[in-house]
């Protein structure tokens, strides 16, 4: 293969503000196959895409397509130049009031040579071309908004491939498609392919890495990590690529535990999925682990009462704990450190004191009157447990660093004591000082209660936990007591398929 | 800190001790215990509307009924006592109900049945407009008027609600201080207190500021907001009392301004002290702002088109303090 690349991307840097998110990427597409790429958060997927499209400019390295200098300075440039991206929010790549015809044309209607008056009947003739090439079965005059997501998908990508471009890539497209519809898609990419189309496919699942992927590209901190380009595909080695071990930083005395907090029995989370059945028990760190869009943070959010179990019984203390609200979870003794805290847990404008107290009002107050003392001494002593690094306890949030955020977001959870304490990905963003710290303080204070993680990454796990599980396809396929840990299954588990040798 | 940051925590505050300074200077007879009380008079009714809309701006909503609901209950009370000739108790809870209400069924359709919250409030000031002149066809409400059907309503409004707008207390000097400032000053530090120091104001900021944070740390983020709105009915019920007790009649005419008056009050409270947020304090000085502004402007024989044109750039140059100048716009 080598040199026959359509598409090539060599040596590939950016930065943001001095941090470095691309490391020298090089990465070759060929006509008439899917190069899938993959890579944890934060590994540099989005950025190289948005480079590629176009979105951003690069400050190294080069980019060549079928054998001419690339070099985009705007998305519509890429597009003329043959390099078209579906990106990850459907609606991005849609007009939803529109109909399909002239969404499926819309790139027509502006930019040089552009008719001035606007003619539906061309429209509609034009649109038909585009849509009887991609075997397209949609009305023509549906509205989008009238259309079920994978119709919708199936219209942006038709609409990119309007283009007739040489490279075509796709970011998550499957992410909210159920699996009959994902198979549609998956036609479609198979008869593109067929046309010669080099295609980049970015994604988590690995049942679609394994229906359609002819090459695997993994990432990991902005350089790729391994390739994978002969038969039968070593998917586990390019987890391992994407998520395994560097180094380990250190080895933890995994504990039992005699004494159950949290029992789960026959627990659904998605309507296909298989029950998932466990037990957490005092003084135990466990940590679930698996790929985004396993169902990690939907186990999280049933934990803490903000979505309904399809099936299943949960028992804290022994005692039947089924939350309606999360202010039932939290009367219970269950806590959730949600992920991504700008989203759901920093309130801006709010100073730490502020953001500290703020799910123990009814506990620091008397008479609905909030005793500001008691709301200072403990922010004060949150402030000094956890290592945060501030001027005061009035701070704003927006002046900490995004380690001492997410300090004060653990600080908030841990100002009372817990019976069930869960932590949603709470490494991400966070620098390696203040995450080490985060783990030292969550195994220290482990006693009294049991302690739930979820974490994408291996190493976050293996660094914290006693005891990992494993998810995947919304339910929990394996168990592993941190000692010891045999990698290969653990990576099997992960990539979701039966333990084979690699290839 | 840095002159920007005296710019901004100060500058509203200095503006307006610059503008008493120079209507002093003048308007011949600002300066007297009875332009002030004028002047605290005149914004009492904006005032208490204005701190109800406080309430819902905290929680990250907005209500542009307020005006509508006020005069709805000026029309209400008339109506109870002049044809329902009922006394004053019956009409004040009248009122107040009216309030509370529309109020829920403000948050109701902002809350679930996901209307965005100036169409769903706009939607119920147009309603409440039509609404308040069905009972009497269009015509205003006074003792001795002539109702649809012919009969003559003989009711009159009760002397203990017209107190309300016309007895004043002695402080200092005989009949200084009117009920209705005494009113304004109570709500005032009530709901300063409320969203300053208790648990649930707290909660209001909160959902305002990140309502997904809010909801998982526990709070009903659903219930806050109707609640919300409910306060700023009730508060703008009040508002119509305090009208129709003043006026001593149901006129289909009058509280036009209301709502830009209250709404503007509110805004500039955000300029108040840097504080870049709704809050209660910045609202009541706001308010005093444009009564004051008013008052000085009447007395130089401004027209009302003058002073309409003069509130509005005062309302665009506090929203420039808050969002551009202290950079939290973005919020």
């Amino acid at each position: 293969m080598g040199n026959d690349a359509v598409f090539r991307v060599d040596g590939l840097r950016k930065s943001f503000s001095h941090i470095e998110v691309l490391g020298g990427v090089s990465l070759q597409l060929h006509a008439g196959e899917i190069t899938v790429l993959m890579g944890a958060n934060g590994a540099g997927k989005s950025t190289l895409v948005k480079i590629i499209s176009g979105v951003y400019d690069h400050a190294g390295g080069t980019m060549h397509l079928a054998g001419d200098n690339f070099a985009p300075n705007t998305p519509a440039e890429a597009i003329r130049a043959g390099v078209v991206t579906v990106h990850q929010n459907i609606n991005d790549g849609v007009v939803a009031d529109l109909d399909v015809a002239t969404n499926l044309t819309l790139d027509r209607l502006s930019g040089k040579g552009a008719p001035l008056l606007f003619n539906p009947g061309r429209v509609r003739r034009e649109a038909r071309a585009v849509a009887d090439r991609m075997g397209l079965a949609i009305d023509l005059r549906a509205r989008v908004s009238d259309l079920s997501l994978a119709d919708r998908q199936m219209v942006a990508i038709a609409r990119a491939m309007a283009h007739q471009p040489k490279v075509l890539i796709l970011d998550e497209p499957t992410s909210s498609l159920s699996s009959a519809e994902a198979d549609r898609l998956f036609s479609l990419l198979d008869r593109l392919r067929e046309q010669g189309v080099a295609i980049l496919y970015i994604s988590h699942r690995m049942s679609d890495i394994r229906r359609l992927a002819d090459r695997i590209v993994s990432m990991r901190d902005g350089v790729v990590s391994g390739v994978f380009d002969t038969k039968p595909l070593d998917y586990e080695g390019a987890v391992n690529a994407m998520l395994g071990r560097k180094i380990h930083l250190d080895r933890i005395e995994a504990r039992n535990s005699a004494k159950p907090v949290l029992t789960i029995e026959g627990l659904r989370i998605a309507p296909s999925a298989r029950p998932i059945s466990l037990t957490l028990g005092d003084g135990e760190v466990v940590a679930v682990t698996g790929l985004v869009g396993v169902g990690k943070t939907a186990l999280a959010e049933t934990l803490f009462g903000l979505r309904k179990p399809l099936a299943g019984t949960m028992a804290l203390n022994g005692k039947p704990y089924a939350p309606d609200t999360t202010g039932e979870a939290i009367a219970a003794g269950v806590f959730l450190v949600a992920k991504d805290r700008g989203e759901n847990g920093i309130v801006g404008g709010f100073s730490i004191q502020e953001n500290i107290s703020l799910p123990f009002h009814k506990r620091m107050s008397r008479f609905a009157v909030l005793k500001r003392g008691l709301e200072r001494a403990t922010a004060r002593r949150q402030i000094e447990d956890l290592g945060i690094v501030c001027r005061s306890e009035k701070d704003e949030m927006t002046t900490l660093s995004g380690g001492n955020q997410q300090k004060v977001m653990v600080a908030r959870w841990m100002a009372q004591d817990a019976r069930l304490f869960i932590l949603d990905e709470p490494f991400q963003g966070v620098d390696i000082s203040a995450r080490r710290d985060i783990a030292a303080k969550l195994r220290a204070s482990a006693n009294g209660r049991a302690t739930l993680l979820f974490v994408t990454e291996l190493d976050e796990a293996l660094e914290t936990a006693d005891r990992i599980l494993v998810m995947s396809e919304q339910t929990i396929v394996g168990e592993h007591r941190n000692d010891d840990v045999d990698l290969d299954r653990l990576l099997a588990e992960v990539a979701g398929g039966p333990l084979h040798s690699a290839a | 800190m840095t002159l920007r940051d005296y710019a901004i925590r100060y500058g509203f505050i200095v503006l307006l001790f610059g503008l008493i300074a120079y209507f002093a200077i003048a308007a011949d007879g600002f300066v007297s215990p009875q332009s002030a009380v004028f002047i605290f008079q005149s914004v009492a009714i904006t005032g208490v509307l204005a701190l109800g809309v406080t309430a819902t701006l905290v929680v990250g909503g907005f209500d542009l009924s307020i005006g509508s609901v006020a005069t709805s209950a000026m029309m209400a009370a008339a109506y109870v006592m002049v044809v329902l000739e009922q006394n004053v108790v019956v009409a004040v809870v009248v009122c107040l109900l009216i309030g509370a209400i529309v109020g829920l069924i403000n948050g109701w359709l902002i809350v679930y049945m996901r209307v965005p919250d100036l169409l769903a409030t706009l939607g119920m000031m147009f309603l409440l407009v039509g609404l308040q002149r069905i009972p009497t066809e269009g015509r205003s409400i006074a003792t001795g008027m002539t109702m649809p059907d012919g009969s003559v309503a003989n009711g009159k409004f009760a002397d203990a609600f017209l107190a309300l707008g016309r007895h004043r207390f002695d402080f200092f000097i005989p009949n200084l201080i009117p009920v209705s400032v005494v009113v304004l000053i109570v709500l005032a530090v009530l709901i300063w207190f409320f969203l300053e120091y208790t648990r649930f104001g707290r909660m209001m900021y909160a959902v305002g500021s990140n309502e997904r944070a809010a909801e998982l740390a526990g709070a009903p983020v659903k219930a806050y907001k109707i609640w919300a709105y409910v306060i700023s009915g009730v508060f703008a019920s009040i508002g119509g009392i305090l009208l129709a007790a003043r006026l001593g009649r149901g006129d289909i005419a009058s509280g036009n301004n209301l709502l830009l008056d209250a709404v503007a009050a509110a805004l500039i409270g955000y300029a108040v002290l840097g504080a870049a947020k709704p809050n209660a304090f910045g609202t009541a000085v706001g308010a005093l702002f444009v009564g004051i502004l008013l008052q000085g402007l009447t007395m130089m024989n401004a027209p009302y088109y003058t002073q309409d044109f003069v509130k509005g750039v005062v309302l665009v140059v506090a929203l420039v303090f808050t969002f551009a100048l202290s950079g939290r716009g973005r919020r």
